[in-house]
């Protein structure tokens, strides 16, 4: 039984990890909802892929996914060239897109192993059921495999153009004059999303992947103002989460990837409360002391 | 209507009112620059029916109905108040609040669908709409509901404009800002919760995004943008509802969805406005204009160069 908490634990930490380093960059870049519509999208991605193959595999539901993350992309890009505004044309797409892989399973794949409850939710707790042998490894569950391929994917390209993603998410308009590629980046980066998304959607379902995406980044956000911090702070909260909604799960006997999404939100409160310098309290406190003494500044040119 | 049972029309009637209101809501958001807060709203709605639910054991769609909008509210009072009292954007607020709620939302429905009595509750249908499992009052509600959002909308029609376009100018007139604010956001969760039941969270904010932005291809006029809207909205209610009776258990929302996306795309190729037919064409006649002016001017330039 130990083993079996340990799988799911471990899959449920590399979920939060790996959203936390992605999600950063996203709110950052101010594409938070961006991530919505491509976790909704990736359903897509998965039906179609699974159409076509009649397999329900890691690579090809991978492939598959990240290719409806990029038309995802690609297609808000496109309306809103054509004058439409960005958070219309991103309402357009995903809904549009979401809307017919609800279709497709619900007319045409239901009986199979795909069902939309699942997708909507994950089914983390058959997760160590279905394993893969590793030579030299042993037996380890496929979706663990893929979440650390993909945890090295993601993690090796944010660290190895650090400074690019750096200038392009904070200044995007000096990064274009040095000369980066800021579309191809643009571009890389929906991909690295698409790509976490799928590999989190067998844990965490389509929709609570943005939990795991959004709320940690925008906790840690609060914590700090320096990209490498706020990075490992929210790959931590995402572990933390991760594992403290398994808890609550465990404790309630409920969904195990709704309380992990709740748990993001828990987190974010208190962060938001506390948080050295951007939280509230500590906002209101230096309101006060302002109000009761005037700073030096004012006192020394005595205004 | 031929081959539709009696309970079919009163659905097909149903949905068409619902259409009309979100595509007249969504119209105001569309100005507002708040499409997306209906998706964040409609997500955030989710607990409330369930809790609605458990809080009295049994499916009482108004109690159902007041729990989504009393969560929904307070979605929207905590994406305003991230977005004033912390450095989060506005758009990441929204993102948080909509997979919280989400996420608390499915951690309840499991609960109740453990209890007595709640595997039956059809709660799922909520998820991705069922307008075949509504039943008469359901619609009956849900159609006065949706009358009285048209009305709203009508009636203060003028009122809207001016704090849609020229808010500087609203408030010189002595129209409140906060008091319009309140009223939008209402007038947006009431659409919202009367909608869940036959288009669900999930994809609710596509009938208030898709209808508008079509309505917008096809004319200027904030007026005639309302009454398209709300003519697109209605059109993709009935006929969603209509193919997905089609099938045995075919969800209602994915195929309103994908009707008020073909609507869209007719929309954008050929919407006498800003389509793309027409767009294409008006440029094909200025580059020809443009040449034959540049024609007739160099040969003026020769004839006066000759002589």
């Amino acid at each position: 039984m130990t083993g079996y908490d340990g799988w799911i634990l471990l899959t449920a930490s590399l979920v939060g990890l790996t959203c936390g380093l992605v999600g950063s960059l996203l709110i950052l870049r101010r594409m938070a909802m961006m991530a919505d519509a491509i976790s909704h999208s990736v359903l897509l991605g998965i039906v179609v892929a699974y159409l076509v193959t009649r397999e329900l595999s890691g690579v090809h539901m991978l492939i598959g996914a990240a290719a409806a993350g990029l038309l995802t992309a690609v297609l808000v890009q496109w309306l809103h060239q054509l004058g439409v505004r960005q958070e219309a044309s991103i309402g357009i797409v995903f809904t549009t897109l979401f809307a017919i892989g609800v279709v497709l399973i619900a007319t045409k794949v239901g009986n199979a192993h795909l069902d939309v409850q699942h997708a909507l939710m994950g089914e983390i707790a058959f997760i160590p059921w279905e394993t893969v042998r590793v030579p030299g490894i042993g037996d380890i569950p496929e979706a663990v495999l893929m979440l650390l391929i993909v945890l090295a994917v993601v993690g090796g390209l944010i660290l190895a153009l650090y400074k690019e993603w750096k200038i392009t998410s904070f200044d995007p308009a000096l990064a274009a004059a040095l000369g980066l590629p800021v579309a191809f980046m643009h571009h890389l980066f929906m991909a690295m999303v698409s790509v976490t998304a799928v590999a989190s959607f067998d844990a965490v379902g389509a929709i609570l992947v943005i939990a795991m995406l959004i709320t940690p980044a925008a906790a840690a956000y609060l914590w700090t103002d320096r990209l490498s911090v706020m990075l490992l702070l929210s790959g931590l909260f995402g572990v933390a989460s991760a594992c403290a909604g398994y808890a609550v799960a465990w404790l309630i006997d409920t969904s195990i990837s709704g309380s992990m999404a709740f748990a993001t939100g828990v987190l974010f409160l208190v962060s938001s409360l506390a948080a050295p310098r951007h939280g509230v309290l500590a906002r209101r406190l230096r309101a006060r002391r302002a109000g009761a003494a005037p700073s030096r500044a004012q006192r020394t040119t005595g205004a | 209507m031929t081959g539709l049972s009696h309970n079919a029309q009163w659905v097909l009637v149903s949905t068409l009112m619902l259409g009309s209101a979100a595509g007249l809501v969504g119209c105001i958001a569309y100005w507002k620059r708040q499409s997306l807060m209906g998706d964040a709203l409609a997500h955030a709605a989710l607990p409330g029916v369930v809790g609605g639910f458990a809080l009295l054991g049994f499916k009482s769609l108004p109690v159902m109905l007041a729990g989504a909008a009393a969560s929904a509210l307070l979605g929207a009072l905590a994406v305003a108040a991230i977005r004033s009292h912390t450095r989060i954007k506005e758009d990441t607020a929204m993102g948080i609040i909509l997979s919280v709620f989400f996420g608390l939302g499915i951690m309840l429905l499991t609960i109740v669908n453990r209890m007595p009595g709640g595997g039956q509750s059809g709660l799922d249908k909520f998820i991705f709409g069922q307008a075949a499992a509504m039943v008469r009052q359901d619609m009956l509600v849900m159609t006065a509901a949706a009358v009285v959002v048209l009305l709203v909308v009508l009636i203060s029609f003028k009122e809207w404009k001016l704090y849609l376009f020229d808010p500087a100018f609203a408030r010189g007139l002595g129209l409140s800002g906060r008091l319009m604010d309140a009223i939008w956001m209402t007038l947006l969760v009431a659409v919202i919760v009367i909608g869940i039941q036959a288009v669900g969270v999930i994809l609710m904010a596509a009938l208030l995004i898709i209808p508008a932005v079509s309505a917008r291809y096809w004319t200027h006029a904030f007026s005639r943008m309302l009454a398209l809207s709300a003519l697109f909205g209605g059109g993709a209610g009935a006929a969603g509802t209509w193919i997905s009776t089609l099938g045995d258990g075919w969800p209602t929302g994915p195929f309103i969805v994908i009707a008020a996306a073909g609507m869209f795309l007719v929309s954008l190729l050929f919407g006498l406005r800003k389509g793309l037919l027409v767009t294409a064409m008006l440029r094909r006649r200025q580059v020809r204009r443009l040449r034959a002016e540049t024609v007739r001017s160099e040969t003026l330039a020769e004839g006066e160069a000759l002589p």
